[in-house]
């Protein structure tokens, strides 16, 4: 039997009145990489937000590396430090210097020693090929080596997991392949990762395994080839009429 | 086409202009200089209105005829972009200059010329310019208020000491860097507090302090020996707890004997006053009410009803009150709610009341600057696995305190300038001691040199620390 890192059953969420994830059902197989792709608003972010609670869901069960997500807090921050996340804004930490960025976590949440930690970052800097950057602050850095330093802020945790919302969504086009290279490298080294995007040809490259979301539900959910081939719903078959 | 050209000065008559420019504008401050400077008009032979615009007016024509652009006179083009750029502009100038030259001969006589520096008596002031004498035979009471003069090396002691203590950081190695924030939030306004309380006040109770040393040495000594995944708890808990241990258990009998020994003479903070009293409620102030506001401004965000409603209440309790009241409050009304035997100093009850009231605005200006902060950078932290107090202290505080360093700066300056209010429980610091000394009999009729003197003196005060923060934005500029 494939080894479930995570199980999403029966999961609702409301923001207020607004239901913005409905009857949410998801497995994910270790080592899967799987694309999350659909209009505005349909609740995708929301979903990977999801899995490591910076949103809390209302109904049903999010279980992640056989620990489910509850209101008890010591539980949850050791989920986030198994599960990476890179975010659209980067959001790196701009008062650190890129080294710094890559170290706080490692050296304060894992209690690694600072020598340890800083070799870790410069070898996940090194992979994302900007250790040339690391004593920059993050404001010096482009929008692309921006996003690679967070991804390799993100994989200084050694997460089982890696989310990535909407990566690439705030750079230019020639910055945006450099950080999809960074992301297929990451990809056959063999992380488990879960992607919002709207960049077909790396979800066409990349993926297992492609979701289709809509107003809050999964429309479709199929092997990669088989959804660009032959999507099912009318929903996707419009969707991806327009974005191809 | 002759006409229009000198109305419209260019490039090509260039030297022209700018000779002709130049000598009609210093003709106008000229003529402003010896009438302000020597009392000559050298305009008298016209109508009176035309005499008294006529600086103005050939002034105004000069810096109409040297405003050229781009002329390529580095000075000319400075002077044009930064007092002439136009019409109204070139008036502006002209009349702050003037403004300046007409102001400076009374100043300068009242501050020096006619002003009298010598003298211990009020005779000794017979000029018409201020009379500094004043403010020399009673410097001393105006610095250290009524402190016996025999004992007041005790507070040069104390502020050395402290400001050695203070510039520790600037010495620090690498190794004991991420201890500094430790050390400049909670240790050091504890050593400063006994210091200054105890060693000023002297008497019996300095003993309190030998205590408190005791315990620091003892736990100094432990540190060396706990691994240091422990250290930061370690150096909050023990002294405090062998302190204590040290004062009611096992010296307790030995101590009180000698803590009676009189090590000072006892001077009672009734005596305090002076500048030296405005530094020490100021600076204590100033280190008490920063983490009280920070964790307020904390608690105002916090998810916690409890904790939310009750940093709430606080802030806008004490925003809500006048300062004078709560001064007031705290030397009348607070003592009757004490049990009859205990007695809290009425020194450090003012420190505590300007602490919280103080402490209400920084947390309001803090909680500013966690507003401005994005989402995203809960979010990451979050993401990276930190808990509240990491995400807090490592990635939200030093982003947020940085960028509210000019309001930080601005309810400290305000506060240092608040200080003069503890007069209403009748602590006199620097201004007190003024007014307490312009109503000497002898000493009649000099209120202003000294409302001047400590003007120059808060000027000073504030100037700096305006100076050290806009210097501390430049030291944590990091972004772009």
């Amino acid at each position: 039997m494939p080894d479930k890192i995570i199980q999403i059953k029966e999961m609702n969420k409301w923001f207020g009145d607004f239901q913005v994830l409905k009857n949410i059902n998801l497995d994910v197989e270790k080592n899967k990489k799987i694309v999350v792709c659909g209009p505005s608003g349909s609740g995708k972010s929301t979903l990977i937000r999801c899995i490591n609670r910076l949103e809390e869901h209302q109904e049903g069960s999010i279980v992640v590396d056989g620990t489910e997500l509850t209101e008890e807090t010591k539980n949850i921050e050791h989920i986030r430090a198994e599960v990476g996340m890179v975010f659209q804004q980067f959001n790196l930490f701009p008062h650190l210097s890129i080294l710094d960025n890559c170290t706080l976590a490692p050296i304060w949440v894992k209690k690694m020693p600072k020598k340890d930690a800083e070799a870790l970052a410069l070898k996940h800097l090194e992979k994302v090929q900007i250790a040339d950057q690391a004593y920059k602050y993050p404001g010096q850095l482009s929008g692309g080596q921006q996003q690679r330093c967070a991804i390799a802020r993100a994989l200084c945790m050694e997460p089982k997991i890696m989310l990535f919302d909407e990566p690439t969504s705030a750079l230019d086009p020639e910055m945006i392949k450099e950080v999809l290279d960074a992301m297929v490298n990451l990809a056959k080294a063999g992380m488990t990762m879960i992607v919002v995007t709207h960049e077909m040809g790396f979800a066409k490259e990349v993926a297992d395994e492609v979701i289709f979301m809509d107003e809050g539900m999964i429309v479709e959910q199929a092997e990669t080839k088989e959804f660009f081939a032959n999507p099912k719903s009318d929903r996707t078959k419009l969707f991806l009429s327009q974005i191809l | 086409m002759n006409k229009l050209n000198f109305l419209s000065p260019d490039k090509n008559n260039l030297y022209a202009y700018l000779y002709s420019g130049i000598s009609l504008f210093f003709l106008s401050i000229l003529i402003v200089f010896l009438n302000s400077f020597f009392s000559l008009d050298l305009t008298s032979f016209l109508p009176g209105t035309i005499s008294y615009f006529l600086p103005l007016i050939i002034g105004f024509i000069g810096l109409h005829l040297i405003r050229i652009e781009y002329s390529g006179i580095k000075f000319l083009d400075i002077t044009n972009k930064n007092i002439n750029t136009n019409k109204f502009n070139a008036l502006l100038s002209l009349l702050i200059i003037f403004a300046v030259i007409k102001s400076l001969p009374p100043l300068l006589s009242w501050f020096i010329i006619d002003a009298n520096f010598a003298g211990d008596s009020k005779d000794a002031c017979s000029g018409s310019g201020a009379c500094w004498a004043y403010i020399k035979t009673w410097f001393n009471r105006f610095m250290y208020g009524m402190y016996p003069n025999a004992e007041q090396w005790r507070i040069n002691l104390s502020f050395i000491a402290l400001a050695f203590l203070g510039g520790v950081g600037f010495f620090a190695t690498e190794k004991f860097k991420k201890y500094l924030t430790l050390y400049y939030v909670v240790i050091y306004p504890i050593i400063a507090f006994l210091f200054i309380f105890f060693f000023i006040s002297g008497g019996p109770i300095f003993f309190d302090f030998s205590y408190g040393i005791i315990a620091a040495v003892i736990s100094i000594i432990i540190g060396f020996f706990i691994p240091s995944k422990f250290k930061m708890y370690y150096f909050l808990i023990i002294p405090i707890t062998i302190y204590i241990l040290l004062k009611y258990i096992f010296f307790y009998e030995e101590l009180i004997e000698l803590g009676k020994i009189q090590a000072f003479e006892w001077v009672e903070t009734g005596a305090w006053g002076g500048l030296s009293l405005t530094f020490i409620v100021s600076f204590f102030c100033l280190i008490f009410c920063f983490p009280v506001g920070l964790f307020l401004s904390l608690g105002r965000r916090s998810d916690l009803p409890i904790i939310k409603y009750i940093s709430i209440g606080f802030i806008e309790f004490w925003r809500g009150v006048p300062l004078i009241t709560v001064l007031f409050m705290s030397s009348v009304m607070f003592p009757m709610f004490l049990p009859e035997d205990m007695f809290i100093d009425k020194l450090v009850r003012v420190i505590i009341a300007i602490s919280l009231f103080e402490a209400a605005y920084v947390a309001e200006v803090i909680r500013g600057g966690l507003q401005a902060l994005p989402r995203g950078q809960y979010d990451a932290a979050k993401s990276l696995g930190m808990g509240y107090w990491k995400m807090h202290i490592f990635v939200i505080l030093p982003q947020a305190l940085k960028l509210v360093i000019p309001g930080i700066a601005n309810t400290f300056l305000a506060l240092v300038k608040d200080t003069p209010l503890i007069f209403v429980v009748g602590l006199l610091e620097i201004v007190g001691m003024l007014n307490l000394a312009k109503t000497n009999p002898e000493w009649l009729g000099f209120a202003m040199e000294g409302y001047v003197f400590a003007s120059i003196v808060f000027f000073i005060i504030c100037y700096a620390m305006s100076k050290y923060s806009y210097n501390l934005e430049q030291k944590y500029k990091t972004e772009r």
